[in-house]
């Protein structure tokens, strides 16, 4: 384990150089920079009225780990945290490391107490179209029995493949369900987080209403996408962005974000961007700059290595010299990135990078940074 | 404990080599970098001397850009290119200097030899040449509609509302129209090699089942069924029919309403003359897909999710037949100083810090601050990335020993994005140097 293995290394964010113990206590910074880093209170939360928590991203940005990361974060301090997954692929059972998932809730994690906070529980919901369509006919018209039927006609692959926003009102339909659903006079969950389609497809997706009025104007598929609709544009609901400092995931938030404000009939609230997989710095913005331009002090890494009693220092600080450089390269581009992000002005997140590869132990990590940095 | 599995190396000059290559898809899962694979294929193989189109779906805009594919008009666009006059930039591994990398993406420079070409295929492009396209689908399905009806009924297709909703908005369109544009780019014959990106999907299958999904539908039983009221207006047809079809319209009335069923027959009986159509344009491209001449490459990262996804493919290919050449394991870190373990590194960082730590109160020596700073953050950069790397073998290793005899190669992670023909090229070289 042990992803920071060395002491608290200094990392430059947004072009300030901050002790990582600072990091640790920072809260949603704004991306553009240190003067705005709010310190808060560790009570609330960045979302704290929000019950639905969207989490979309581009393809290989660890949306579904994020996403689980995000149900613990939430579930401690006693709560109650839904997950739900729409996409079929099994990833939650993946980061969780549990055998595949039926459609049923269960639970599949436990946060973890604190001292001074009760431990939660994490359920998990894999929602595919079909089980929600049977589920919707059998909750509003008793229609179970007509299954086999609509199967044999292939209704079922019109409703839940070919009909375009059918089966997006299904899923998301679900999730919504799940947000309303009440238990003894009160939610029985305290919040749902979503492992949503990628961000390209994510305007669509949630835009239910108007996707499936090119389908159905009237009728009670419509009734249903209008009740769904209602909570997604609800200040309840929020949608969070996964990304990697790279150009293609960056695009896709500022895409995305401007997607999602730009909504007719009013947009849906933009919530955090959680930029995955962050390394650590390590290097002053001096050294930075030399390294980038390919002048590495090799003489003084080879005095260094040499210091530390390594044989070979000479071509070896040559070799070091050649990885600085290209990890200037790419932490100056990083950087240019991160720049990108401060454009739609919402919270950021870190989450550090698990280079020792990604199991539970670094999901409860990632978790713990988002609730130090109160995205939850 | 150290068992190292090597698989095959997939040879990719030999393959673009091959004049009997004609198609090369490039599947795999989101994020995996396969648009930018499929464009690096491309560039390459034309300047090996083939002529080449890259069918490529949703390309990054500065990649987009750099070949000259600002527009998406669905149409082949010819991308100039030339040898870079200074070849070596960007291919040893470091950067170029200024990040600008290639001005004006380096195309365009005139002739110039390079040293990037291997032996043998100097200098002229070979004679090769360079086109790409960018799919736009709801074009494409118009087009099909356009070609198979009438223009009167083609019109009513087209402004079926059910229609527009179905062709630019269900999740099988893209996969649909790429294949369908696959094949008429085969039909046109104007290339000698066809390079294609699939799209961006959950999952690397979703184009192999998609366009048999929208196709199984449009030309499916529930179709016909419903079209039947329109045209024989008899119940007594339908008495006929078992007594299913009562139930199934009646669920379909009551959820969805009486509007989109009417939609859909007045679809579906506009489209009456295509029956058929989409069925066999699947089933063509399906043939088309297993046709010697075809070969996939499954691009993957050495990241879990990336390479199970790359698994199911390797398993579903081999199931249905189709040519498999290998495995592109993309964003590979490797390290030129890999005889320094991460754990040496990590000791010797130690040492000097508690060197500098205890040399502390003396100065600050440095101009980088403490005395051996920048050894310590480059022995700690090290460790890191010997980690990482060893990581993604373990992860690969899964792979491997699954697949024993898939070929692999490895391309490096750059260290910027790829933007540019010279980004191109140095990913294209890394197939070479494999």
């Amino acid at each position: 384990m042990g992803h920071f293995k060395h002491a608290p290394a200094p990392l430059v964010w947004c072009g300030e150089r901050l002790a990582a113990s600072q990091v640790a206590g920072l809260r949603g910074y704004r991306c553009a920079g240190a003067d705005s880093l709010q310190g808060v209170s560790t009570r609330d939360t960045d979302w704290d009225g929000v019950r639905l928590h969207i989490v979309t991203g581009k393809g290989g940005t660890g949306k579904t780990t994020v996403a689980g990361a995000l149900a613990l974060a939430l579930a401690s301090g006693g709560k109650r945290v839904l997950l739900i997954e729409v996409e079929g692929r099994q990833g939650i059972a993946q980061v969780f490391d549990r055998p595949p998932l039926p459609y049923e809730e269960r639970k599949i994690a436990v946060a973890p107490a604190s001292e001074t906070q009760p431990g939660g529980d994490v359920y998990a919901l894999v929602a595919d179209p079909e089980s929600a369509l049977l589920e919707y006919l059998e909750m509003f018209y008793n229609l179970r029995h007509a299954g086999k039927a609509l199967n044999r006609f292939g209704v079922m692959d019109f409703a839940t493949t070919v009909a375009p926003g059918l089966r997006d009102v299904l899923l998301t339909g679900k999730a919504a369900e799940a947000v309303r659903r009440k238990e003894a006079g009160r939610p029985l969950y305290d919040a749902v987080v979503m492992d949503a389609p990628p961000t390209g497809r994510i305007g669509r997706f949630l835009n239910v209403t108007s996707e499936v009025s090119g389908l159905a104007r009237v009728g009670p598929i419509r009734h249903h996408a209008d009740t769904v609709q209602k909570v997604i544009h609800s200040p309840e609901t929020a949608v969070h962005f996964v990304t990697l400092l790279e150009e293609m995931p960056v695009q896709e938030v500022l895409d995305g974000v401007a997607e999602l404000r730009g909504l007719v009939g009013g947009g849906i609230q933009v919530g955090g961007i959680m930029i995955n997989m962050v390394r650590p710095m390590e290097l002053s913005a001096s050294q930075l700059r030399a390294a980038e331009t390919g002048s590495v002090d090799e003489h003084e890494l080879g005095i260094g290595l040499k210091t530390a009693g390594i044989d070979d220092s000479v071509r070896l600080a040559a070799d070091l010299a050649a990885e600085l450089t290209e990890h200037a390269v790419a932490a100056v581009g990083q950087e240019m990135q991160r720049e990108r992000l401060a454009e739609p002005a919402q919270p950021c997140y870190d989450l550090p990078m698990i280079t020792d590869g990604m199991d539970l132990g670094g999901l409860y990590r990632l978790a713990g940074a988002l609730r130090d940095q109160g995205a939850a | 404990m150290s068992q190292v599995l090597s698989p095959p190396h997939l040879d990719v000059d030999r393959l673009i080599d091959d004049r009997r290559t004609r198609v090369i898809v490039c599947c795999g899962s989101g994020g995996v970098g396969k648009t930018t694979t499929a464009a690096a294929i491309g560039l390459r193989a034309a300047e090996r001397g083939r002529h080449v189109v890259v069918l490529t779906v949703d390309p990054a805009r500065r990649l987009a850009q750099s070949m000259g594919l600002s527009r998406l008009d669905n149409t082949p666009r010819p991308v100039p290119f030339a040898e870079p006059e200074q070849p070596g930039a960007s291919r040893d591994g470091r950067p170029e200097t200024g990040r600008e990398g290639g001005r004006g993406g380096g195309w365009g420079h005139a002739g110039g030899s390079g040293g990037v070409v291997p032996p043998g295929q100097h200098g002229d492009n070979a004679g090769g040449s360079l086109h790409a396209m960018m799919l736009d689908m709801k074009r494409t399905f118009d087009e099909i509609v356009e070609a198979h009806a009438d223009p009167d009924r083609a019109a009513q297709i087209l402004a079926n509302p059910f229609y527009q909703s179905l062709s630019s908005g269900f999740a099988g369109t893209q996969e649909y129209m790429a294949m369908e544009k696959l094949g008429q780019l085969r039909r046109a014959d104007e290339w000698d090699l066809i390079v294609v990106d699939t799209p961006p999907s959950r999952s690397a299958l979703d184009f192999l089942d998609a366009p048999q999904r929208l196709g199984r539908f449009l030309d499916g039983r529930l179709i016909r069924l419903l079209v039947v009221p329109a045209k024989v207006g008899g119940r007594a047809y339908l008495k006929v029919l078992n007594a299913g079809f009562g139930v199934v319209t009646g669920v379909l009335t009551r959820v969805l309403g009486a509007q989109v069923l009417k939609d859909v027959q007045t679809f579906v009986s506009a489209l009456d003359t295509m029956f058929g159509g989409f069925r066999e344009r699947a089933d063509y491209t399906y043939q088309l897909l297993r046709a010697p001449g075809t070969a996939f490459l499954v691009i993957a990262a050495p990241e879990p999710d990336a390479l199970r996804e790359a698994s199911y493919f390797v398993e579903r290919l081999a199931q249905e037949g189709m040519p498999l050449a290998g495995l592109i394991l993309n964003r590979v870190h490797r390290s030129p100083a890999a005889r320094l373990s991460a754990a040496r590194s990590l000791a010797a960082a130690e040492t000097l810090q508690a060197a500098d730590d205890q040399a502390d109160a003396a100065v600050s020596a440095s101009p980088n601050g403490a005395p051996h700073a920048l050894t310590i953050a480059a022995l700690r950069l090290h460790a890191e990335r010997m980690q990482l790397s060893a990581v993604e073998r373990r992860v690969s290793e899964h792979f491997v020993a699954a697949h024993p005899h898939v070929p692999v190669a490895e391309v490096p992670a750059q260290p910027d994005d790829v933007h540019d023909l010279a980004g191109l090229r140095a990913v294209g070289d890394s197939f070479f140097a494999g």
